[in-house]
């Protein structure tokens, strides 16, 4: 006898299971670490882990406001500053990479170089090695410069990384335009600007947005960099956290799970205002026209 | 107002899309660019809307150099292909968008808008955005913005390639309507000679970059100036038959065709410049083929091969292992495949080709 035929463009109940245990697969770490955020410390630290435990938030107050080991009396972190910077660089960074990356991005859409591909392909070379290996050099024109340690510095260098991506990604959109549309506009007698700004743009929103969340996931995490060329003013989360590893009292599990949880706040409201966005914007080519 | 162009080239690289085209569009008059694909149509209207720079030439809107101006200050309308609709903005706002360019008056700019959806029926779509709009109503949006200001000249590029065959027809009709009204310089590009034939006030036949033939609608039918054009325009395509000349006495030539077959027929009277066993084509149109049952001295004997019933006419294709010959009969005239009979190529009905190509035709 022959399979049933399933109706098509329906899933079965079985899929659905297969794929929200693996869907739970991928996000337990998450859950796991948002869990810790409110353990107490001998909680956080059970063998065998507990599942089921009387929450706490003493962990999210000691982001902020920690006792001090010598006087014992509490004290404000600069947790908060390290938040902001945080953001502001990396907004600030992803921002102008995609300022930058969508101008360049139209130049090489329709303005093409002799040679335009192989320009392209230098642009992308930056992204083909490790960081690691050009951190010295930079590290020293950082110094050089003195750059190092200052917003700018970090916030350029950021920039920098991000274009490459950005003019690949936002390329490819303009590709997929339509340029008579273009040329509509110029007949009924729109100047250059005004056919970039009042029709390309408009029509790659959705792409401009997934190129923004991508770069900013990539640069919210970065650690690296942050590491060498941020002073005490200018350090990210991520270093700061990295700092509340180790001394004498052994890792603070509930408490790094709780910088985790706040970290991961901004990123997930971003991506969470822009997915209809986001998805838009990773088929672009596929469903439109 | 006119359009002129002077010797007009474009080349990509190593590749001549357009090449030396001589052309003059008059006040009101709409000419259609007719070729099959990439011929270089499409190219030439973009050079004279300035989307395209000319390599050489000259474009003249009114008598005037534009080589060097932009397409905004040409004051061309020009409707695309696929349409080219603004997507993010409403019908209304698409039709309206030429003349804020132009810096007209709110109240301007809604009488004008109302006046174009009243022509074009758009009045119940105005608040839509173009996806929204069915294909035919997107046509004419297309064509409500091009028309919707007062520009100098008109060009469409294939107005109605994305039709149905049904809107088609119709929008054939409402376009030529409008155009009639605005009695300015059109240039229409189709690869649809059906379009170009009930259109145009006189048509271009391009190939490969080169303007083959202009003349009227029905001159290109009836006086193809090449084979190209005898081969491009009439559908079933002209009977194009090789053969030798044998002799002529004034109009009156005799051919001989593959098969060991002889005729003689009367064709254009220039057949005289042609000296015996000169090779030519002769092309006759499916329609104007004669059948007969006895051998004739104007014509061959051949095979029914197939027969298509198109309705009130019917297509057969003769075969007798020679030539191939179309005809098309009236649907009552009895034809039953494999059957023997004789062709007639009837007085003044056959066109002669040199072996350059060009036809033998005295100027009449």
């Amino acid at each position: 006898m022959a399979r049933k035929y399933r109706e098509i463009g329906k899933a079965g109940w079985g899929y659905t299971a297969i794929t929200s245990v693996v869907g739970f697969i991928y996000f337990f770490p998450v859950f796991w670490i948002i869990l810790t955020a409110f353990k107490t410390r001998t909680d956080a630290l059970a063998v065998p882990p507990k599942l089921f435990f009387t929450p706490t938030l003493e962990n999210f107050q000691s982001v902020f406001f920690r006792a001090s080991i010598t006087t014992g009396t509490s004290q404000a972190t600069d947790m908060g500053l390290y938040f902001f910077n945080s953001i502001f660089i990396a907004f600030t960074s992803v921002g102008l990479a995609l300022i930058v990356g969508t101008l360049a991005a139209y130049a090489f859409s329709r303005y093409p170089l002799k040679g335009n591909d192989t320009y392209l392909f230098i642009i992308l070379t930056t992204r083909m090695m490790p960081p690691i290996v050009v951190i010295i050099p930079i590290f020293l024109m950082f110094r050089l410069s003195g750059l190092a340690g200052s917003y700018w510095g970090i916030i350029l260098l950021y920039t920098a990384f991000n274009i490459p991506f950005s003019v690949w990604l936002v390329k490819s959109f303009f590709d997929e335009l339509n340029p008579e549309i273009e040329d509509a506009a110029r007949m009924d007698g729109a100047t250059e600007r005004r056919v970039f700004f009042n029709f390309c743009i408009p029509q790659i929103l959705a792409g401009l947005s997934a190129t923004f969340v991508f770069g900013l996931i990539l640069t919210w995490n970065e650690f690296l960099f942050a590491l060498l060329l941020t002073g005490v003013e200018t350090r990210t989360v991520p270093v700061a956290m990295a700092r509340t590893l180790g001394g004498e009292v052994g890792v603070d599990y509930g408490l790094l799970a709780a910088i985790v949880t706040l970290f991961l706040i901004p990123i997930f409201f971003v991506t969470f205002l822009l997915q209809n966005q986001l998805l838009r914007g990773v088929t672009f080519g596929t469903v439109k026209k | 107002m006119t359009i002129e162009l002077r010797n007009l080239t474009k080349r990509f690289g190593s590749l001549t899309a357009v090449d030396a085209v001589d052309m003059e569009v008059g006040d009101g008059e709409v000419l259609c660019l007719l070729g099959p694909s990439g011929c270089g149509k499409t190219t030439t209207l973009r050079m004279i809307a300035g989307l395209e720079f000319a390599t050489e030439g000259e474009v003249l809107l009114g008598g005037k150099r534009v080589n060097d101006l932009a397409p905004r200050d040409r004051n061309v309308a020009m409707s695309f292909q696929f349409y080219a609709l603004y997507p993010s903005l409403s019908v209304a706002d698409n039709l309206a968008y030429p003349l804020h360019a132009e810096k007209m008056s709110k109240s301007e700019i809604e009488r004008r808008v109302a006046q174009v959806a009243k022509t074009l029926q758009l009045d119940g779509i105005l608040h839509r955005t173009p996806s929204q709009l069915a294909e035919g109503e997107k046509q004419r949006v297309a064509v409500g913005r091009s028309i919707i200001r007062d520009p100098n000249c008109f060009l469409f590029d294939e107005p109605l390639s994305r039709l149905d065959v049904q809107l088609r027809e119709e929008m054939r009709g409402e376009i030529k309507e409008v155009l009639q009204d605005l009695s300015r310089p059109t240039v229409i590009v189709t690869h649809d000679q059906l379009e170009a034939l009930t259109m145009a006030d006189r048509i271009a036949v391009m190939r490969d970059g080169r303007i083959e033939q202009v003349d009227t609608p029905h001159n290109v039918f009836a006086r193809p100036a090449n084979l190209f054009v005898a081969g491009f325009i009439g559908t079933p395509q002209m009977n194009l038959l090789p053969a030798t000349l044998k002799g002529a006495q004034g109009q009156v030539a005799t051919f001989a065709v593959a098969g060991d077959q002889e005729m003689t027929i009367e064709v254009d009277r220039k057949i005289a410049t042609l000296a015996p066993g000169a090779q030519v084509t002769l092309g006759i149109r499916p329609r104007n083929i004669e059948l007969s049952a006895e051998p004739v001295a104007d014509g061959i004997a051949s095979k029914i091969d197939i027969v298509e019933p198109m309705g009130a006419e019917t297509l057969a294709h003769l075969n007798d292992g020679h030539h191939d010959l179309r005809l098309v009969t009236d649907w009552r005239v009895p034809l039953t495949e494999g059957d023997r009979l004789h062709v007639r190529f009837p007085p003044g009905a056959t066109h002669v080709f040199a072996e350059d190509e060009q036809a033998l035709r005295s100027a009449s």
